[in-house]
């Protein structure tokens, strides 16, 4: 079994979108292209508003992610957590993929029995630990989030003093959004450390846009674009997970 | 996860007299009371028959069948229990759910949580309780794993006599990987000690915290600079004071092997606090003081004379035996 690369967008904001394409349809549209979408809401004491909520778990879905509406205060932990359940939902996904192969159509993780189960997990963990990841972190900076940024930039080194204690590779990269003159704008190219990430959110431009459907699209773009060039030099024999790679 | 938050919450609030019936083996249990929750589960106290058992039930089949997995291998593990020990695993095709809910029965190990014992009997306890799950941890590492997210919760203090038990191998890793979960209080990355890789000492700098925090009062949380913040709290407390080299060491990750930080902790127990409140505990042969030194040699002339009148006793026994033959 090739273990290949995993790539997920980990999109970060606190409210609803405002301009541009339908977040969702370009979360759908990352997972088409084998990028899992996952979402964090952040709140302030207040709650959230139940159409912030709603597409947040929109995006989630279309995004084949997970999704999570949590306090400042636990976003350490949140992150962590979100980023490696969503890696092991992928990685089931792909082995009961296999499974069905094997089995037939109607096999998954659940039809088994109980003891079959944890050799399956076995395999899923393995994967788990030593699967390459590339996660790119996708931060709203709009308006009301501008607070909550350290508590943002102390949840990315977390993640990443969590993800690279694993014995496989990773490299993450970071994206803000509404972008000075675009919609996006990359903050950190990708790295396989973000402990050293000693740049500042940049001073941001304010204004009433939240852009998270352009965001969403020019994040896939950034993977890509990654690939193509990387093909270019001739690099390209990296795999990404497809069925076909397991 | 494609799971309902609504299915979440009716999971944590069966009502007492829920049966749950497995599909596979078919095994009944009844459920009692909620012993707790957690991230990817809840536990209850259940009877099946006369027995009483834990049953956990989750609505992520994959971490459950990891826990099983971890569970199962500890079974095989010679020597006293390091976890619960796993009875049966099977699916439950429940009312409210469209498919069926994974669970799996287990002992129920009775008794207090760490910090509730120590607050309890008296925080003379932590130390004792610290060795013995010290000896728990050291089986536990050289088996190859590492238990990970250990905090006092998942301490358990059953008795009488007291001795602990591990709950809640959710976190226990193989040793060389990642720490699969854990708690941010205990967990040295989170405190800037440290990386989340499973090593022996991630444990012990989580057992030097579970002491911390049983010992100290009010509510932890890391403000800057977290190894001074804890280097204080130790020294706010008389008690965790007499201690501080100990927990110092484990909380720099000094400490390769469960078994060093027992015997230090042991040794640092059977000094007893006298007029000097904080006592060196190294070597006595670095700065011996003169006092120590002085009680050395009045010792040594008392073992001489001891000796001396023992063997003219022995000899006038000989005497008086030549004597009266």
């Amino acid at each position: 079994m090739r273990t290949g690369t995993l790539r997920q967008i980990l999109l970060i904001t606190d409210g609803c979108s405002n301009h541009g394409e339908d977040p969702a349809a370009m979360a759908a549209l990352a997972r088409e292209q084998g990028i899992t979408v996952n979402v964090i809401g952040v709140l302030d004491q207040d709650t959230i508003d139940e159409n912030g909520r709603r597409e947040i778990e929109a995006i989630a879905a279309a995004g084949g992610g997970m999704s999570q509406i949590v306090y400042a205060k636990q976003l350490s932990q949140t992150v962590q957590m979100v980023t490696r359940q969503a890696m092991t939902q992928t990685l089931q996904g792909l082995v009961n993929r296999e499974l069905k192969q094997i089995l037939g159509s109607n096999a998954s993780l659940e039809d088994l029995p109980p003891d079959k189960r944890g050799q399956v997990m076995e395999v899923v963990d393995e994967l788990g630990e030593t699967v390459a990841l590339e996660v790119l972190i996708l931060i709203d900076t709009s308006g009301s989030m501008k607070t909550k940024l350290p508590t943002v930039k102390e949840a990315l080194v977390d993640l990443s003093l969590s993800l690279n204690a694993r014995m496989g590779a990773n490299r993450f990269s970071v994206l803000i959004f509404p972008g000075k003159r675009s919609h996006v704008e990359k903050l950190v190219d990708w790295t396989p450390r973000m402990e050293e990430l000693s740049a500042i959110f940049p001073k941001l431009a304010s204004g009433g846009l939240t852009p998270t459907g352009p965001a969403l699209r020019e994040a896939i773009a950034y993977f890509e674009r990654k690939r193509s060039l990387r093909s270019w030099i001739g690099h390209g024999d990296e795999p990404y997970v497809e069925e076909s790679s397991l | 996860m494609a799971m309902s938050h609504t299915w979440k919450s009716h999971l944590c609030s069966l009502p007492p007299g829920t049966i749950i019936t497995g599909k596979w083996h078919g095994h009944s249990y009844r459920l009692l009371r909620r012993l707790g929750s957690g991230a990817n589960g809840v536990v209850y106290l259940a009877e099946n028959g006369r027995n009483r058992v834990a049953v956990k039930l989750s609505d992520d089949y994959a971490s459950l069948a990891s826990e099983m997995n971890i569970l199962r291998r500890f079974s095989k593990v010679q020597g006293a229990a390091l976890g619960p020990s796993l009875l049966e695993a099977d699916d439950w095709p429940s009312p409210f759910a469209r498919g069926t809910i994974p669970f799996y029965v287990m002992e129920y190990i009775e008794g207090e949580p760490f910090a509730v014992f120590v607050r309890r009997h008296g925080k003379e306890w932590a130390p004792v309780l610290l060795v013995q799950l010290l000896s728990v941890l050291e089986r536990l590492h050289e088996e190859g794993w590492v238990f990970g997210d250990l905090k006092p919760d998942n301490v358990m203090v059953t008795g009488p006599p007291p001795s602990v038990r591990l709950l809640d191998v959710g976190g226990t890793t193989l040793q060389g990987r990642a720490v699969k979960e854990f708690t941010e209080l205990y967990d040295r990355g989170y405190w800037g000690l440290g990386s989340r890789k499973a090593e022996p000492s991630y444990d012990l700098f989580a057992a030097a915290m579970v002491m911390i925090v049983s010992c100290s009062l009010g509510p932890i949380e890391k403000k800057g600079n977290g190894r001074a913040q804890l280097v204080a709290l130790i020294e706010a407390d008389r008690f965790l004071s007499r201690y501080k080299e100990v927990l110092q060491k484990a909380l720099d990750g000094r400490y390769a092997k469960a078994a060093e930080m027992r015997r230090d902790l042991l040794a640092a127990s059977a000094h007893r606090p006298t007029t000097h409140n904080v006592r060196r505990q190294t070597a006595p042969s670095r700065r011996p003081s003169r006092r120590t030194n002085r009680r050395r040699k009045a010792r040594g002339v008392v073992e001489t004379v001891l000796i001396a009148a023992l063997l003219l006793g022995l000899y006038g026994f000989y005497i008086y035996r030549q004597l009266s033959m």
